[in-house]
């Protein structure tokens, strides 16, 4: 199950091409991977609820918040969106998104008082 | 290929594809990009009369102070109505018409990437178009502005503005699904041997054109959604009454609005890019210059939406940093302005109503342009705004500049998808006469914008020393009401000629001139293999030592190999000459297509009809999905009668 | 090979990049959502804390509530990249299952969600009320809506197994639609974070 997944893959695969340069043989996460990621995406948010209890860290609640929030976006994306493994093309397209959106909707509440 | 005995009717029902590509019926299950386009054009075509007629009424009222031909609510009405026929239904699908046409056969593909989706977004769009006339007979039409300013925009008794609200609604689907379809066509379908930089400028300028829609659509989703739903389910996204805030309608708004107005004017700078090198006989001036300027406007376009807002009360901070950033867009256009100007410098000119219609662009473009650059400057816009200055500067961007490429365009390309080329006297005639009515008609808006006219008002007083400027406009947009129907003459007098014009009539540069006019179904016998900008241009003409353009010998070339459909280095097309295979038409894009209006007529009247245009949306999806990928071949007579047995499988 | 009749848009064909047609699409279109959901969140932001009347985000959250739905929703993340694990590695069977469990989760993420509305509801808060509740339900429904029609594209894959429409040879629709599924979730990372776990300045605790 766990090596002789690109072998197979890539001879019944039509689009044989197109996978070998889209998945490097090395580089497939195993399911073993996917369940690690999801117990860490599970334990940054069970410190995400932890610390939102926790009166004496309500400084900084929200610089903490923000960075799990991030943290958990990353994760999903790089490893179950699979953007770590593929074309840096996808990850270009997602991000010039995130920043367009980030960009003009932080300048909108900008002008309106809102930082 | 296993064929069954019996005839294709009977297996998967009406799951089975229509087969027909020629007839009445055929348009309405067609997925081929060159038929799509052609309905594209035609129905932007008929809402520009449409548009048109909303004009001739508003200058009829407008001619005389205390008009009497229309009152205010239907005033409101017509100007709104006008204005969205104009940008949704008319440069928008006039755009679309040209891009589902050209881009395939100018990157070497036989069709887009997504052919049923492809025909999808028209009849989304048609169906969306009808969708908002129908408030006309169903108790009145959007009058609240094309812009729809909130509180205003909410507070509007009636339909109307819902009308606006889901009509926007489902005109915003159309256009993404478009884009997304286009811009992979672009991205990932291109001929063997074109990498970006020898792409026409013109798919250069579809490219930004997707970018800029696949990213603005969604602002002004949430916008309509949030005032549909201010409207009708009593929100209160921009209800200051409660703490909300009609500058957030202004933000969202202008935050899509202003992308649009690229996505409204870049598609006929492409044309103009294609036209001037033509009919100049050399090569674009600074191409790469013209390319990076197009995608500078798509980024810089999204810094820029403020400068719609200067009068709303931000703060000089605020309206500083944006005169900048709209000061700075100026420079690319700039650029463009410029290289256009060097193509033709010193070209071999040879007339012909594209370039007319080009020079025309350029010239009215750059005076739009110019107003616009007044407008960047902050005190002199607060005398500006909401006066006919503001109307003076759209006009001459939006018809003197993007009506007049398109048209460019149409002249340039008609014979292409007709066959037919269109009568150059005529087109010469309408040129001149739509130039000067055109300038007749806007002209007078500067003066009357600074005479303190202001807009979207349905009469005026004597006394105020606006007559004599109304009445002029008015008499020129008669002159260009005459241009059109010349346009209309020309089209009718054209389809009665006979189907015989050349593949090549105008000498051009680029891959859609290497078909018959018109093309195939399968746009080319062999991909063509790309070495070059222009490619086609170097196939014909080579230059002698002193610079001059010396044909290139038949046979001594590629043209003689493409002729002689020598495969020599072409990639064998899809099907290697075998058999090009095409996708096969379709009728769930329709079918699909229809919940759409269902859904919105549910939303204003019975939430079963919307249930109901739910129903029918997922029924043409999963018969998308479920249908087979090709129409099952008609079994050949010598078969008929042998049955093999097994299910030919098409996955 | 390419006289073989395939899926439209899944021939093997010559493509300017080497990559999938359909894959570039989706990635696209999610760029796309990026705009939709942050004007989204971004009306939410403007006017949190300004409603002039409550219930305020205070009087209704139930944040152990939500907390178990979100870690549902994150779950059901894993359920699909294991589902594509799966068929890539050619176990239909376990294809299915790890896909229906993913689309069994989204379902319960959802009646989650229907549960807290309508609590919210009985308890005043309707879309109508004030500021909060016209950002709070538009923005969470829109994301409801996101995450019910992921829930009929899961079903209707494990629906194409068996029409052989998505085989081990034509693993791309379920990418496709994994892909779509865990932007769903990301969309609801943020949301959790800035819409239930950031303070909100308006009413007391």
């Amino acid at each position: 199950m766990l090596s002789m997944n690109d072998a197979t893959e890539t001879n019944a695969e039509i689009g044989q091409p197109l996978k070998a340069r889209e998945h490097p043989e090395a580089a497939h996460p195993t399911p073993r991977k996917y369940v690690n990621i999801a117990i860490v995406l599970g334990l940054i948010t069970a410190f995400e609820v932890g610390i939102y209890y926790i009166e004496a860290l309500r400084d900084v609640l929200v610089a903490l918040l923000i960075g799990c929030m991030v943290l958990k976006f990353v994760l999903v994306a790089r490893w179950f969106m699979h953007l770590r493994f593929d074309s840096p093309g996808y990850a270009r397209t997602f991000i010039t998104g995130i920043a367009l959106a980030a960009t003009v909707y932080v300048v909108v509440l900008l002008t309106l008082g809102i930082v | 290929m296993a064929t069954v005995a019996t005839p294709h009717e009977e297996k998967r029902g009406f799951l089975a594809r229509p087969g027909a590509t020629y007839g009445f019926m055929s348009w309405f299950t067609t997925v081929d990009h060159k038929k799509i386009g052609i309905l594209y054009g035609a129905s932007a075509l008929f809402f520009f009369f449409v548009g048109g007629f909303e004009a001739l009424l508003i200058r009829a009222q407008l001619a005389t102070p205390n008009g009497q031909v229309l009152d205010a609510g239907a005033y409101n009405q017509i100007f709104t109505m006008h204005g969205l026929t104009m940008i949704f239904l008319v440069v928008m699908p006039l755009g679309a018409a040209f891009t589902n046409y050209l881009v395939p056969l100018m990157i070497g593909a036989r069709d887009v990437a997504f052919p049923r989706m492809n025909a999808l977004s028209y009849w989304v769009f048609i169906f969306g178009g009808v969708f908002l006339y129908s408030s006309f007979l169903l108790g009145g039409a959007p009058n609240g502005g094309w812009f729809g300013y909130a509180p205003n925009s909410v507070a509007e008794p009636g339909l109307n503005m819902s009308y606006y609200a889901i009509g926007l609604l489902i005109l915003g689907i159309s256009s993404t699904v478009s884009a997304v379809n286009l811009a992979v066509t672009i991205i990932n379908m291109r001929a063997p041997g074109m990498t970006l930089m020898r792409m026409p400028v013109f798919i250069w300028m579809t490219l930004v054109v997707q970018f800029l829609l696949i990213f603005a659509i969604p602002v002004i989703t949430v916008a309509l959604i949030e005032l549909l739903f201010d409207r009708q389910y009593g929100t209160h996204f921009f209800d200051p009454g409660v703490g909300g805030d009609p500058i957030l309608w202004q933000h969202l708004f202008w935050l899509f609005g202003h992308p649009e107005v690229y996505i409204l004017i870049l598609p006929a700078m492409g044309i103009v890019s294609e036209i001037l090198p033509v009919f100049a006989r050399k090569p674009l001036f600074g191409y790469a210059f013209i390319v990076f300027s197009g995608i500078a406007i798509g980024f810089m376009g999204w810094g820029v939406w403020v400068h719609h807002m200067f009068t709303a009360g931000l703060g000089p901070v605020t309206n500083s940093a944006f005169a900048i950033t709209t000061m700075f867009i100026a420079v690319p256009t700039g650029v463009k302005i410029f290289n256009w100007l060097a193509t033709l410098w010193k070209g071999q000119l040879k007339g012909g109503t594209p370039l007319y219609f080009s020079i025309g662009f350029v010239a009215l473009f750059v005076i739009g342009g110019l107003s616009g650059v007044t407008h960047a400057v902050v005190p002199s816009d607060y005398q500006q705004q909401d006066t006919y200055y503001v109307v003076a500067h759209f006009h001459y961007v939006l018809f003197g500049g993007a009506v007049f490429g398109l048209f460019a365009g149409l002249f340039y390309w008609w014979p292409k998808v007709f066959g037919r080329m269109l009568s150059e006297s005529l087109g010469k005639w309408q040129f001149w006469i739509m130039f000067v009515g055109m300038n007749l008609t806007f002209g007078p808006f500067h003066i009357l914008g600074l005479q303190g006219m202001p807009r979207r008002i349905y009469t005026y007083p004597d006394g105020m020393g606006w007559d004599i400027w109304n009445l002029v406009s008015s008499v020129g947009a008669l002159m260009v009401g005459l241009s059109a129907v010349l346009f209309a003459v020309n089209v009718l007098l054209t389809a009665r000629k006979p189907r015989n014009a050349p593949a090549d009539p105008w000498d051009a540069r680029t891959l859609e001139w290497t078909t018959s006019s018109p093309p195939p179904e399968y746009n080319f016998e062999e991909i063509p293999q790309v070495h070059a900008l222009d490619d086609f241009w170097h196939k014909k003409y080579t230059e002698s030592p002193a610079g001059d353009l010396v044909p290139v010998v038949a046979g001594a070339s590629d043209t003689a190999a493409l002729k002689n459909g020598d495969a020599g280095e072409h990639e064998k097309g899809h099907g290697g000459g075998h058999g090009i295979h095409l996708p096969s038409p379709s009728y769930w894009p329709i079918v699909l297509a229809a919940g759409l209006p269902m859904m919105g007529y549910g939303v204003l009247y019975d939430w079963k009809l919307g249930v109901a245009g739910g129903v029918v949306l997922l029924v043409g999806a999963y018969g998308w999905i479920l249908e087979p990928s090709v129409a099952e071949a008609e079994p050949a007579p010598a078969l008929a009668a042998a049955s093999t047995g097994s299910e030919a499988d098409h996955g | 090979m390419d006289d073989a009749v395939a899926l439209e848009g899944e021939h093997e064909e010559h493509t300017s990049t080497g990559l999938p047609t359909q894959k570039i699409a989706m990635w696209i279109f999610l760029s796309s959502e990026c705009l939709l959901f942050g004007a989204l969140i971004t009306t939410y932001l403007l006017y949190r804390g300004r409603s002039t009347v409550g219930p305020y985000p205070n009087d209704v959250f139930d944040i152990p509530f939500t907390s178990v739905s979100s870690f549902i929703l994150l779950g059901s993340s894993l359920t699909m990249v294991l589902a594509l694990s799966a068929l890539q590695h050619g176990d239909l069977r376990r294809f299915r299952i790890w896909t229906l469990t993913t689309a069994l989760m989204g379902a319960a993420f959802i009646g989650g969600q229907v549960y807290e509305f309508t609590t919210f509801a009985k308890e005043g808060l309707h879309l109508d009320t004030n500021l909060f509740g016209s950002t709070f339900f538009t923005l969470t429904g829109f994301h409801g809506v996101h995450v019910t029609l992921g829930i009929l594209m899961l079903l209707s894959l494990v629906g194409l197994t068996y029409s052989k429409k998505v085989t081990e040879q034509h693993t791309l629709s379920v990418e496709l639609v994994g892909l779509y599924w865990h932007f769903v979730d990301v969309v609801w990372i943020i949301i959790f974070t800035l819409v239930y776990l950031i303070p909100d300045p308006s009413g007391g605790r």
